[in-house]
């Protein structure tokens, strides 16, 4: 046998010999992250999934452990690893023991979530592990414990696990000021991320670092074989609008049938229930093909978790809710039906199969439409150069600020200028200014307000020291049970009912509120896999009968909830613009490109194609910016208040990823399309449109929850989301009239543009297409445009609709009492 | 709701102006978009439930909602009272979120109400969130009171009657169509009894369909629901819970 130190000079004995007697040697980038651990380097290491990236992640610490003097073991937590997701934590937990048992080391490895137990948390808290696995929620609630102090200040080492998928949203905000807490705690603390392929590292490494960039080190891991990406090129024809795929039902089928394990990602979760049903229909051979989405109840999803541990499965529908998590060795296919959207999130995705690093992943795209049809062959084209969607720089949100000064509060008093510094020494708060500051500690103590009203009432109050601290017990406590910064909408059970009535039994799942109210009762809808009938409410529950063998009442989603992104956008532009490269893409969808150029035109790469043409009474005006869902809709929004004021009559809108069409009264091709679409449509229309529309009042809600102005629980009641959702409405119309520039409208308003309506994303296009605008007047509507003409009557159109409702409902009454 | 087939729905009277008219036991009433009821005959304003200084209250306690709720009420109830120059103005309890409102009353605030006593009967009808009605304030208090066959108390009383105008339940209704869903305040009538939409601006909302109503609606009622500048009237079958 070979000897292990000997072989392995970086690597004590037990280490060593571990490799050594199965054989294994270790890989460049788990030595390469062992050294940048003695050297006491924050680290971030990129490594394609089965690379044995956790591993690297944990071994400096378990080294560190080891050789640690047994006299002076401080009784700390000496590793704190973090994970976006509780499942991961326990199964890393699990993966862990394994080479700790088996190299005989006494380290003790925990995990705590959520969903722990109350005796093991009070141990936890009373006789720390050595490495303690958690999640970032966890670990606010942590900080914001008396005495948080004193149990991090052993602190060596914090590994985030995934954190390409955490860093830009409001829960990397969140991690990134408790990592600033914790450095505080204990200045000598490490910071290791551990991430999967992405553009650009160093936008992570910004995020991570305590300073600049610099101070974080990059470890690469020799990357996998390359995928192997195949877009399903169907006998049938592809379909000219849609999102379903049911076209390409058949082949996908067969596809399952030959390969081993297949795990079919769809991009949302009607989409998830509708491929589900359509592959049982034809599932002759009874392969266990199962459903995986978030609306499941928990233990569904871990029932089929499990079997898929096991191997039982020859299949699993899912969302995005098994983008990230347990490793599945056997997946040997991932099949993408309707595009992927982005190029980053498919890599992830791909990385789902075969986690055995030098064998290629094997992945098949499935396009639901012909523009689709374009976007996976740019996606895989991006994929195949290793070219990926990138994130903009992250902005810290003053809502999770608030939260966690709050937090600060409730651990211990705080001197304000010393967490401002510390505030700074977090990645995506590293710009924020000191008046920004204040007003956010404003908010905090007395709500922010200009009218003084409140400041016998503060939650946090100066002592005479000069430090802040929470005002009692209570307030630390309510602050406590309200932690977090994922906003999620209130959950309602779906049940069946009992066979007399309305009496509700057995639990089915968990659908989002508003999720079925286009639903009346008595239609049919597909859940959990199977077709019910509404029956009614009742509480927090929904109640259904089983329909089996009836047509379900589908209802309509616009497409996919994830907006096609920019990187993927451009390439598909490029592509289509250039005629040489229609060679790779099947025939029927060649002979469409053709027809497009004969009756209408094909724009140039940076061009914005825009049609008019009369259709039945109507006019209609399609233009082609291919920049995703969202923005195009905040561009219809603005579109028909400029065409309304120029008195064509505007009657309505619908958009997809790629095109948006407006419809009116009068013709619209002689207008002065440069002026139509010139940039200064994002000043006060936007403003003027944005502050009265859905999207922000959800935005300010979202703030609220996360600001700790309105409870998510109290200790008495549990709200439900409706009275929630009405009272911040309320709050919402109040604070805006008396106070239009305070501090959650300021927040709201900043999601809204960034996250809900993707305003920095239109600026752009309106800039690219300015002088850009290619205009047909065309007889007829071309092939491009049937894709979005065939969304009407899907989609209903935002804006003064709630008006519109009143006044229909009216209507009907009085036709009601003419008859 | 069960449904009288023998009871008729309420008969509507006139829609100007977005004012929806109509009778109750014999007495001409309108319904106006802002949430306040007006009497015909004796030119009296009614709105039910201000629930003044309901931020502060819960601010005391923790909870920082804005401080602007009671200006906003009184800035809605100035303006319709400027607007239709009412004899009397009936505040239908609930007037104050809490007992301790009075005292938290901005000097502003406070001088504003006072002045809607002037030159015009301000009469406070008690509720439960308000028992003792105000200590200071300008004001008649009242338990109940009548105009006619018109019966005005804050908690309508259970069972059948005629002619009373009441608060305390907060209607509000929910509305779909055009594949979108609406949630708004609105009166609960069933031509025998009104029950008046909350006024005040962080008074939140009870679904007409819900089972509290029940036994104080017959036969078909109607959701007389506000809109932006105008009451619409909304039969019992478009109106849906708040679940489905």
């Amino acid at each position: 046998m070979m000897d292990g130190a000997g072989a392995f000079p970086l690597l004590p004995p037990p280490f060593a010999d571990w490799f050594s007697e199965r054989g294994w040697r270790p890989r460049d980038h788990q030595l390469a992250m062992v050294e940048k651990g003695r050297a006491g380097r924050n680290v971030l290491l990129i490594a394609p999934t089965g690379g044995g990236k956790t591993l690297a992640g944990f071994l400096p610490s378990l080294i560190e452990l080891t050789e640690r003097p047994a006299a002076n073991t401080p009784p700390g937590v000496h590793t704190l690893y973090i994970s976006p997701l509780k499942a991961l934590a326990v199964d890393v937990e699990r993966n862990l023991m394994t080479p700790i048992a088996q190299m005989g080391l006494t380290v003790k490895a925990e995990s705590r979530t959520g969903d722990t137990g109350v005796s093991r948390r009070q141990r936890q808290r009373v006789k720390p592990p050595d490495i303690l696995l958690t999640t970032p929620e966890q670990l606010a609630l942590f900080c914001a414990w008396e005495g948080a102090r004193r149990y991090f200040e052993d602190l060596r080492c914090v590994i985030l696990d995934e954190v390409h998928a955490i860093w830009p949203s409001k829960r990397g905000d969140l991690l990134a000021l408790d990592l600033a807490r914790l450095q505080t705690f204990a200045p000598g603390l490490r910071r290791v991320g551990l991430s999967a392929t992405v553009d650009d590292p160093d936008m992570i490494r910004r995020w991570l670092s305590p300073g600049d960039e610099d101070a974080v080190d990059l470890v690469r891991g020799a990357p996998g074989a390359a995928p192997v990406v195949d877009v399903l090129l169907s006998q049938d024809r592809v379909p000219w609008a849609g999102h379903t795929a049911r076209h390409a039902m058949p082949e996908v089928y067969e596809v399952i049938r030959k390969a081993r394990t297949a795990l079919i990602f769809v991009n949302t979760r009607f989409q998830a229930e509708f491929a589900f049903q359509e592959l049982w229909r034809l599932n002759e051979d009874s392969l266990p093909i199962a459903l995986h989405h978030g609306s499941l109840a928990a233990e569904q999803r871990r029932k089929v978790e499990a079997a898929m541990t096991r191997g039982e499965l020859r299949a699993v529908v899912c969302t995005s809710t098994l983008d990230l998590g347990i490793d599945w060795g056997d997946v040997d296919l991932v099949i993408q039906l309707a595009s992927p959207k982005g190029a980053a999130r498919m890599v992830q995705r791909i990385g789902r199969a075969n986690h055995r690093l030098d064998e290629p992943s094997h992945a098949l795209f499935v396009p639901a439409n012909r523009f689709e049809m374009l976007e996976c062959q740019a996606a895989r084209e991006a994929i195949a150069e290793n070219a990926l969607d990138s994130e903009p720089e992250r902005v810290g949100a003053l809502d999770v600020l608030a939260q966690h000064i709050m937090g600060c509060a409730c651990s211990e008093p705080f001197d304000l200028v010393c967490l401002y510094e510390e505030v700074r020494r977090a990645g995506p708060y590293r710009g924020l200014a000191w008046e920004d500051f204040e007003a956010v500690v404003d908010f905090v103590a007395t709500g922010g307000y200009a009218l003084r009203a409140y400041d016998r009432f503060a939650r946090i109050v100066k002592g005479r020291d000069g430090l802040w601290k929470v005002r009692n017990a209570e307030m630390a406590l309510r602050h406590r049970m309200n932690i977090g910064a994922i906003v999620s909408p209130a959950m309602l059970s779906v049940r069946v009912a009992s066979r007399r009535g309305s009496a509700p039994g057995r639990k089915i799942g968990e659908v989002e509120e508003g999720y079925l109210d286009v639903l009346e009762p008595g239609d049919t809808f597909v859940f959990a896999g199977r077709v019910w009938r509404l029956v009614g409410q009742s509480g927090m529950d929904v109640l259904v009968t089983p329909a089996p063998g009836e047509d379900a009442k589908m209802p309509s989603w616009g497409g996919s909830k994830f907006a096609l992104s920019t990187f993927l956008a451009g390439r598909v532009r490029a592509m289509m613009s250039d005629a040489h490269h229609w060679e790779v893409l099947p025939r029927d969808v060649r002979e469409w490109l053709e027809i497009q150029r004969d009756r209408s035109a094909i724009p140039a790469r940076d061009e914005m194609l825009l049609e008019t043409f009369p259709r039945g009474h109507r006019h209609f005006l399609v233009c082609y910016p291919f920049e995703g869902r969202l923005a195009l809709t905040t561009l219809a929004m603005l579109l028909t208040r400029r065409l309304e004021r120029l008195g064509v009559g505007p009657l309505g809108f619908v958009c997809n990823d790629y095109a948006l069409a407006v419809w009116a009264l009068k013709p619209m091709e002689d207008l002065d399309f440069d002026a139509l679409f010139a940039r200064d449509m994002l000043g006060d229309d936007l403003e003027a449109w944005l502050a009265e529309s859905a999207l922000m009042k959800a935005s300010f809600k979202a703030c609220a929850l996360i600001a700790g102005l309105i409870e998510r629980r109290s200790r008495s009641e549990r709200k439900t989301g409706r009275q929630v959702t009405f009272s911040t409405d309320l709050i919402y119309d109040v604070l805006r009239r008396h106070q239009p520039d305070h501090l959650l409208l300021r927040c709201a308003r900043d999601d809204a543009a960034r996250g809900l309506v993707d305003v920095a994303r239109l600026g752009q296009m309106l800039e690219r297409i300015e002088g850009a605008i290619l205009h047909k007047r065309l007889e007829h509507l071309s092939p491009f445009s049937v894709s979005v003409i065939l969304e009407i009557g899907r989609q209903t159109s935002p804006g003064s609709a709630g008006e519109m409702i009143l006044a229909d409902a009216a209507e009907a009454l009085i036709a009601e009492a003419v008859s | 709701m069960s449904v009288e087939a023998d009871h008729p729905p309420p008969r509507l009277a006139r829609r100007i102006d977005g004012h929806l008219a109509l009778g109750l036991a014999g007495a001409e009433i309108v319904c106006l978009p802002s949430g306040a009821l007006w009497l015909v005959a004796d030119q009296v304003l009614v709105v039910a439930d201000l629930h003044l200084e309901k931020g502060s209250s819960y601010a005391r306690r923790g909870q920082l909602l804005p401080p602007y709720d009671t200006r906003e009420t009184l800035g809605r109830l100035e303006a319709v009272t400027a607007a239709m120059a009412p004899r009397a103005v009936i505040l239908l309890g609930d007037t104050f979120h809490d007992a301790g409102g009075e005292r938290r009353l901005d000097a502003d605030d406070h001088a504003r109400i006072g002045a809607l006593a002037v030159g015009r009967a301000l009469v406070w009808v008690t509720g439960n969130h308000d028992r003792a009605g105000p200590r200071v304030l300008p004001g008649d208090v009242v338990a109940s009171l009548a105009f006619g066959r018109l019966r005005l108390a804050h908690e309508p009383e259970g069972g059948h009657c005629t002619g009373e105008i009441a608060g305390h339940l907060h209607p509000c209704a929910r509305v779909t169509a055009r594949g979108g869903s609406i949630r708004r305040r609105c009166f609960a009538t069933d031509g025998e009894r009104i029950i008046l939409p909350a006024f005040g601006a962080l008074a939140g909302g009870l679904n007409v369909r819900d089972p509290a109503f029940a036994p104080l609606l017959r036969g078909r009622p109607l959701a007389l629901v506000l809109g932006a500048t105008a009451v619409h009237p909304v039969g019992w079958s478009a109106l849906r819970g708040d679940r489905p």
